[in-house]
């Protein structure tokens, strides 16, 4: 098992070399350049040559590729252009309020998409059945933008039930310890701000959830259908075992490992931000953190964003992989 | 042996699947009893209906497609058909329980045989101890003659061969203590040493707990070595039935003949084994008539037009043919024909 895990994270090593390489290129490739941009149009020809120079952008890109990797050796993620901060630090507030409505809205997905998909595939063909297809097809399909505005317009503006945007009030921000919100207010005993800070991730959390929730549900549906054919189903039955337990017992943990890929990968690309959800919502997220970088031609800043969220997308799928061995005795990794 | 209890009786049985290209009435219309401690074989092709009829006594044919729509089937007085799901699982494991063809499938390959042993015995006694559990599974799973018993409650299915498997299956299924037992082409899967060993093990139970055991198969050998009496199924209809002794000394009915003759015999060295002509047809599909009639050598005009009875020939011993109907017209002439043979 360990052998295993060492094994998976030296791959790792060749997938985000690679990935580094590859970014590094295409954010070259958009045109513009950073020292421009951050002077602005008025900015003098000599001005810009002279942050060009400070900046590193005269040498030619290899030499720039191997400056940036150098660093990275070290632990050294680069500095934001324009706010002249190291990018690790500059993340991790971002990295975090992205983490956290991204666990929000697959807790709810897996909760809802899972079960759902169980009394789908259990009472197959029934009402429910129907049902719940017929919605997971419209979840898929939804633009998410639009459900944010809806949701917005309905329960933020005409019910007032909850916050329109952001994480918490602005008049009683959370003292932030680690940018984790839910965690940093229960750490402080603040449950009235937990109320708060969980009204606000209601919203966005529902509006992110709904892809991989339709996603999960139909994915558990035809697991379910599958394994519920199962000999040992038949056997679980003629023990006089009670339905529920056949299907949530002998059928689900055998339906469980197609589903738990699907929430691995979803999980994963949660974590690189919705930029338009977090656009939305005003959530202070990675992916606008990333995108913002974008439109400044912040180089570092979207080299080291996108390779951070590519580690944890890659970290998260080897979690599920290994806990498929921990489902399934058949699934060794040695 | 003729004075035991009649446990379960099934009478007048119809199991039909609607499907979209019709309905199929795949157990049309059967009786049979099980005697208390008996060992009875039903025999037949695949297809033929033995497994509706087994899942049908359980309860578990698959609704929809399935339906029982008519009959009885009394167990100790009571019509399991009248029953709600939630009775149906009292009897379920408990009263009667039923080990499958596929070992290598049956057991949840997710759990152990421990944790599936276990789920078996607390089902149905609410009020036993984990520890108590666990000795009644050791003690069963000594009983089908599996040593380590202990280590094997650790153990998941895959670590074990087939025919462990299925002995796991046999005292999972024995370990309630059931009035009758299930048996559905339990040796199919396993390879012919083994299978002897299952049988044997089935016969030693049958004896030691007194298990009434309900033997589906479709090897008549498998008979032959294990029954008391048999019941031959075509066609979702019983159309013999007798001792297991008499039907290879004195086969009825064409199809049995048939089948008889269709077993290898080391005895006479043959060029060609003896085959049925034709396939076993699509319940349903034959609408009027004797359904063997079309393969059948000896057919004639009434085989056609009407749907035999089953005709008492000898004491225990009934047939679903023609030729054996004493107020029938041709029966003699061919009686002599079909002794000639």
């Amino acid at each position: 098992m360990l052998s295993y895990i060492g094994k998976r994270l030296l791959q790792l090593i060749p997938v985000l070399l690679g990935m580094t390489f590859i970014v590094f290129m295409i954010i070259r490739a958009i045109p513009g350049n950073p020292a421009q941009i951050i002077l602005g149009q008025q900015a003098t020809k000599e001005a810009v040559e002279a942050l060009t120079v400070k900046l590193g952008l005269d040498n030619p890109w290899y030499i720039q590729y191997f400056n940036y990797l150098g660093g990275i050796l070290k632990g050294d993620l680069g500095e934001s252009m324009k706010t002249r901060l190291p990018v690790a630090d500059e993340i991790w507030p971002y990295l975090a309020a992205t983490f956290e409505l991204a666990l929000f809205a697959i807790i709810i997905a897996v909760i809802v998409g899972i079960n759902a998909g169980i009394i789908s595939a259990w009472f197959q063909n029934s009402w429910f059945d129907y049902t719940a297809m017929i919605l997971a097809l419209i979840g898929v399909s939804m633009p998410i933008f639009w459900l944010g505005l809806m949701g917005q317009w309905m329960f933020a503006l005409e019910l007032d039930w909850l916050p329109v945007t952001g994480r918490d009030e602005v008049r009683t921000p959370v003292n932030s310890i680690t940018n984790l919100y839910v965690l940093d207010t229960i750490m402080q005993g603040r449950f009235d701000q937990l109320g708060v800070v969980f009204k606000h991730l209601i919203l966005p959390g529902l509006a992110l959830a709904t892809i991989p929730m339709a996603i999960i549900a139909r994915m558990t549906r035809s697991s379910m259908l599958e394994v519920m054919r199962s000999d040992y189903i038949r056997t679980a039955r003629a023990k006089g075992q009670k339905m529920f337990w056949v299907v949530y017992k002998h059928a689900l943990k055998n339906a469980i490992i197609p589903v738990l890929t699907i929430i691995g990968l979803q999980m994963g690309m949660l974590l690189g931000g919705a930029i338009l959800t977090e656009t939305i919502f005003a959530w202070p997220g990675v992916g606008r953190y990333i995108y913002d970088a974008i439109g400044a031609r912040d180089y570092p800043v979207i080299q080291s964003g996108i390779l951070i969220v590519a580690f944890f997308f890659v970290m998260i799928n080897l979690l599920v992989d290994l806990l498929y061995s921990l489902i399934d005795p058949r699934i060794k990794y040695d | 042996m003729s004075e035991r209890k009649t446990i379960l009786q099934v009478k007048d049985l119809q199991t039909t699947f609607f499907t979209d290209s019709g309905e199929i009435p795949a157990v049309d219309h059967i009786d049979f009893h099980v005697k208390e401690g008996e060992i009875l074989g039903i025999v037949g092709e695949s297809g033929c209906g033995k497994s509706v009829t087994s899942l049908s006594i359980m309860g578990l044919i698959p609704q929809p497609p399935g339906k029982i729509v008519g009959g009885e089937i009394v167990f100790q007085e009571n019509d399991l058909l009248k029953m709600t799901e939630r009775q149906m699982r009292q009897i379920r494991g408990n009263d009667i329980a039923m080990i499958f063809q596929e070992p290598m499938t049956s057991l949840n390959p997710l759990f152990t045989i421990g944790n599936q042993m276990l789920e078996a015995i607390l089902i149905h006694e609410k009020g036993w101890s984990k520890k108590k559990a666990k000795e009644r599974a050791i003690e069963m799973l000594q009983l089908v003659g599996l040593p380590r018993a202990e280590e094997m409650l650790q153990d998941y299915p895959h670590q074990l061969s087939g025919g462990m498997r299925q002995r796991v299956m046999i005292a999972m299924a024995l370990v309630c203590d059931p009035k009758v037992l299930i048996a559905d082409e339990p040796t199919t899967a396993l390879d012919v040493t083994i299978q002897a060993q299952i049988l044997k093990l089935m016969r030693e139970l049958n004896t030691r707990l007194n298990t009434a055991v309900l033997l589906i198969t479709h090897d008549l050998g498998v008979v032959a070595e294990t029954c008391e009496r048999v019941i031959v199924m075509y066609a979702g209809q019983i159309i013999e039935e007798s001792p297991a002794k008499q039907i290879f000394d004195d086969p009825q009915h064409p199809y049995t003949k048939g089948l008889i003759q269709s077993i290898p015999d080391m005895r006479f060295k043959k060029d060609r084994l003896y085959s049925i002509p034709g396939s076993v047809p699509k319940p349903g599909s034959i609408k009027q008539g004797c359904r063997f009639a079309a393969r059948c050598e000896f057919a004639f005009d009434r085989c056609i037009k009407e749907d035999p009875e089953l005709y008492e020939t000898s004491d225990a011993h009934q047939t679903r043919c023609f030729l054996y109907d004493k107020e029938g017209a041709e029966m003699d002439d061919n009686k002599t024909l079909i002794e000639s043979r």
